[in-house]
């Protein structure tokens, strides 16, 4: 193989190589230091004889003339193998757990290959969590994208560990649920924090970790979330396992891309996010999804931090556009002590329509949830008109809203975090909620459904 | 000396020395034969966009170009097909391929082998001109194929086969011109995608595009050979939208271009609409659908072209006579990958990092839409109905703005309406259409002469429960009149039992105009005799016990779609409940 010695230049994690004759884009390459230390890197632009090259590890240390370059030949491939299950990674792929490296089966571009339309399996059937407002309101599918949409000090790490710990596949499929967790730029006690939660639970056997610390190099974060898709999608397609890919944080993820693409010199676009930060993030959460024909399925739940609670960030809000729903937490529920700070309204799954009812879940489902939503949205409608004339001068109705509205967040959003709530403990909690309203303001379902489930004595005693 | 390539970033690539490129030529790129487009050319460099991922090209790489634009292979099996941004259909690539797209896939976009019963329309001797038919087969079951003379010959038909079986590329007709050159015709042709198609004249716009959705036929109806927007942040329906137009609309052909969505949302229309029967044929929905599937990941290039290759598609059909509707979701993914391409190009940058020809290039698209009478004499339209997707939901970014400006009928998607599960989350304050005046006419000779005049009261009372709103926020409902306390109350029957509308309903998904219109008038008739009462000093809250609004609210589920003489109950149930009140009093 050919060797390159020195640079031609060096720009924060991109160097530059003049004269190499036949480099291929996105190739990888070898950088051997003279004290002996060997780094990774990419190929990210060639301009005739001219490669541009990110180095994973940072530019640290590296001059124009003590650096040697080898060109590897093929692009950057994550080995897999089923023994990847209960090991811990880096961010970019190599073990850190100390029990050596992995013998792989075979290896896989990270950058994987667009999932053909024609051979996507709908998905339709959900993922029970054992919370309330996620089971009832906007219910996890496998095979979906949900992202938790949440702000920095608010309990969405709390949340998802709950999420891993209480998932449950119904049926035969129980057993073949794994997960792949990637953390980039988190801080190290987040890490270890989900570390211990794992253990804890018992399922440390069954999750892949990668982690990408917040003091780790930007380049490894950029493939983070690739190598974790990579070993995810194998274990899915290949292994026919239920996978669940936790990725948190997608903002630090956006951050480390756009400190990349100013260091390239790139023409920035939103808040100095680069113009491709949508089909780059589409790259990661497209790879959800259940191929026709493979018993198995990858959802995603990616975390990100809206900057200042903005839902209308470049990174939540491009996000949004590209999963199917949203998880969204409110930060004044979370002042109040509810937990979780599920804020209802904008969260919102896209897929859940198809994956409940009869037959998954209960067949009053979508009745209760399409009432709660209305009639939520109406108690933020009695709260405004309440903080301009004062809740004694409302309406017998708007009272009667504020007062469900209340007991809706204390009782149905508010559960314990070692709380897990069957779904149909869920949908009845739901409806006798609904019951504290009068009947005919329950204008989304019909006669013969209230008549079952509408039982306002009953209500009135339990939430006295 | 063959082109080689010189450098490459991302999707676009540079070829050094050559000079024998044509603007938007197509080229063949690399080993692998990578398609993409010319898009550039200095003495010294010719710059190429690649419709596919270029990991793995080295420089050096050839270069090979086709001598022509990129083009879109038009001819019968179009339909009930899905294909990529550039025509390649995904199921050959599928079945060839396995589940996930390799790059460098170079399939034709028909089935060059398939055998179409082919009956010729012309003889030998024959004159025949541009835009004429030559041939017909039968593309589906509820579709005819006609053949087009190419729009720039005219000559003599010197010889012509038998009726028969043939495949798309088989020779069929031969066409001498004028200048005694001869010509192959044959079931399918090739057209670039970035020209229009020419057609006769452009017909005045008359007629609507009957979408069987209340808000959208009755309030802000579309016209065939019209424009629409729908702009919404995520979550709101621009999705939903587009697809319950797909579903329901009364164009004889949709083309539904996914435009940088999700791949989710793709396999859905494909699974639904090949089990949905369209009403009017009794046949599947996909016989008469053709998707265009460029999803988020992939190649943004091909993103960029996946607009011109659905229109181009719609024209082919528009020139047999049919009336056809493109559904783009969304034309903002589309406004980026031109973002991302500029920005790559290292041009100048306009607004947001968009570039400066941005409103060209979108009403250059938009302007491709219209009731045409086609060459052959015959009419039909392109209908476009483009889904944006504003960042952060805000309107005054620069691609709603431009959009806004080149197309004729707006409607904005509300999130709080969104929130509260008012779908279609069609806002009707900041909505419009301005096509009214011109169906006016039609809705008046085939539907009734009341019915632009129910609209606007439905309009009016809708804009008077805003201006109430306002007041009601600041100092609560009670304190109304009873006559404004009805506005309010009649607003709301509006918005639940009209404009809101469940896609999921068997009868209410769709709703055929003669329904819409007694809906409307029951609703008014209802408000004229309240209006009537209270004037007698009937209090408003004897009239909201009776239960009047809820069973006229729940009208749009007890009242099937064939059983409209079932509304004169309502009138009666009005009258006597009312009567019984007043009696009382």
């Amino acid at each position: 193989m050919l060797q390159f010695t020195g640079l031609s230049e060096i720009n924060g994690p991109l160097i530059a190589l003049e004269g190499v004759p036949n480099a291929a884009f996105e190739e990888m390459v070898s950088l051997k230091m003279d004290n002996g230390e060997n780094r990774f890197g990419r190929i990210v632009q060639i301009d005739g004889g001219r490669a541009v090259i990110q180095v994973f590890e940072g530019t640290r240390g590296m001059s124009l003339d003590n650096t040697r370059t080898t060109l590897l030949g093929h692009p950057m491939e994550m080995p897999l193998s089923p023994e990847l299950l209960g090991r811990t990674f880096n961010g970019a792929g190599r073990p850190i757990d100390g029990l050596g490296e992995v013998f792989c089966e075979k290896s896989a571009d990270i950058n994987g290959k667009p999932l053909n339309p024609v051979s996507r399996e709908y998905p339709r059937n959900y993922i029970n969590t054992g919370i309330s407002s996620i089971d009832a309101l906007a219910t996890l599918i496998r095979g979906q994208k949900l992202p938790i949409f949440s702000g920095s000090g608010m309990g969405h790490n709390k949340l998802a560990v709950q999420i891993v710990r209480q998932a449950r596949l119904s049926g035969a499929d129980a057993d073949s649920f794994v997960i792949v967790f990637a953390a980039m730029g988190v801080k190290n006690d987040i890490a270890d924090y989900f570390k211990r939660s794992f253990e804890e639970a018992g399922v440390m056997e069954k999750v892949v970790m990668f982690l990408n610390l917040s003091n780790d190099p930007i380049i490894e974060r950029i493939l983070t979330p690739r190598c974790a898709l990579t070993v995810a999608e194998y274990l899915a397609f290949e292994r026919g396992m239920h996978v669940l890919v936790i990725m948190t944080d997608v903002t630090s993820y956006c951050e480390a891309l756009r400190e990349f693409s100013s260091s390239k010199g790139e023409i920035p676009g939103r808040k100095g996010f680069p113009g491709y930060l949508y089909s780059d993030l589409a790259s990661l959460y497209e790879r959800a999804g259940i191929v026709e024909g493979c018993p198995g399925s990858v959802t995603q739940v990616p975390i990100l931090t809206m900057p200042n609670d903005d839902i209308t960030h470049p990174v939540p809000d491009l996000t949004g556009y590209i999963t199917e729903g949203q998880i969204v937490l409110d930060r004044q529920l979370d002042q109040t002590g509810v937990y979780p700070p599920i804020s209802v309204l904008p969260s919102l799954s896209r897929l859940m329509k198809d994956g409940i009812g009869e037959g998954y879940t209960r067949a009053d489902h979508s009745d209760c949830s399409n009432q709660l939503f209305a009639s939520y949205a109406k108690v933020q409608d009695a709260r405004a008109l309440a903080s301009v004339i004062g809740e004694e001068e409302l309406s017998d109705t708007d009272k009667k809203y504020m007062f469900f509205g209340r007991k809706f967040e204390e009782h149905f959003v508010n559960q314990g975090a070692q709380e897990d709530r069957p779904v149909e403990k869920t949908l009845d909690l739901g409806w006798q909620l609904l019951s504290l309203l009068p009947r005919e303001e329950l204008d989304r379902v019909s006669g013969k459904v209230l008549d079952r489930f509408y039982k306002p004595e009953e209500a009135a005693e339990k939430f006295a | 000396m063959q082109p080689v390539v010189y450098s490459i970033n991302g999707p676009v690539i540079t070829v050094e020395g050559a000079t024998g490129f044509q603007m938007m030529e197509m080229v063949y790129v690399g080993e692998k034969r990578l398609i993409g487009e010319v898009i550039n050319i200095s003495s010294s460099r010719t710059t190429i966009q690649v419709y596919e991922v270029t990991t793995g090209l080295r420089p050096g790489e050839p270069v090979a170009g086709t001598g022509g634009p990129l083009c879109a292979t038009l001819g019968p099996g179009i339909l009930s097909n899905i294909f990529d941004g550039i025509e390649r259909p995904l199921d050959v690539i599928a079945k060839q391929s396995g589940a996930f797209i390799p790059e460098g896939s170079d399939i034709p976009a028909l089935n060059i082998e398939k055998q179409w019963d082919t009956t010729i329309r012309v003889k030998e001797g024959d004159r025949i001109k541009g835009g004429e038919v030559y041939a017909t087969c039968q593309e589906t079951s509820i579709i005819e194929n006609r053949a087009l003379c190419p729009p720039d010959l005219t000559g003599t038909v010197v010889s012509a086969a038998p009726d028969g079986a043939y495949r798309v590329f088989d020779p069929l007709v031969v066409v001498e011109d004028g200048q005694g050159v001869r010509h192959e015709l044959c079931l399918a042709h090739k057209w670039p995608i970035r020209v229009p198609r020419p057609v006769a004249e452009r017909r005045p716009i008359e007629r609507p595009l009957i979408t069987g959705q209340r808000v959208i036929d009755t309030l802000f109806p579309v016209a065939k050979g019209g424009t629409a927007a729908v702009p919404g942040g995520f979550g709101t329906g621009k999705t939903m939208t587009q697809h319950q137009l797909a579903k329901w609309s009364d164009a004889d052909i949709i083309v539904y271009i996914g435009c940088g969505e999700r791949g989710n949302e793709m396999t859905q229309v494909l699974k639904e609409f090949g089990e949905l029967i369209d009403p009017k044929s009794g046949k599947p929905l996909t016989a008469r659908t053709v998707l265009i599937a460029n999803t988020s990941n992939m190649p943004v290039a091909a993103r960029e072209a996946s607009i011109y290759t659905g229109i181009t598609l719609a024209e082919y059909y528009r020139d047999m006579g049919y009336h056809v509707a493109v559904m783009a979701d969304s034309t903002s993914r589309w406004a980026e990958a031109l973002r991302e391409i500029s920005g790559r190009l290292e041009e100048m940058p306009a607004e947001e990092g968009f570039p400066a020809y941005l409103p060209s290039r979108i009403s250059q698209f938009y302007e491709r839409a219209g009731y045409m009478e086609n060459l052959n004499g015959t009419e039909g339209s392109v209908t476009i109905i483009g889904a944006v997707s504003p960042q952060g939901a805000d309107f005054s970014e620069p691609v709603t703005q431009n959009t806004k400006r080149f197309v004729r009928c707006f409607w904005a998607l509300d999130k709080s309406l969104a929130y509260a599960r008012h779908y279609p989350a069609i806002n009707w304050n900041t909505s419009y259409s301005e096509y009214l005046d011109d169906l006016a006419p039609w809705y008046a000779k085939n539907i009734s002469p009341d019915f632009m005049a129910c609209r606007q009261r439905i309009a009016n009372l809708l804009l008077e429960e805003n201006k109430l709103m306002e007041i009601v926020k600041l100092i609560g409902s009670d304190v109304l009149p009873d006559d404004q306390k009805l506005v309010i109350e009649t607003a709301r029957l509006i918005r639940v039992g009209l404009l809101q509308q469940n896609a999921y309903h068997r009868d209410d998904t769709y709703v055929p105009l003669p329904k819409q219109l007694k809906m409307m008038q029951v609703a008014l008739y209802f408000y004229d005799r309240c209006s009537a009462v209270i004037a007698q000093n009937l209090p408003i809250s004897e009239i909201l016990e009776t239960g009047l609004l809820d069973s006229i609210v729940k009208i749009k589920y007890d009242v099937p779609n064939d059983r409209l003489d079932l509304f004169d109950n309502y009138y009666k149930e009005i009258d006597s409940k009312l009567e019984q009140l007043v009696r009382q009093l």
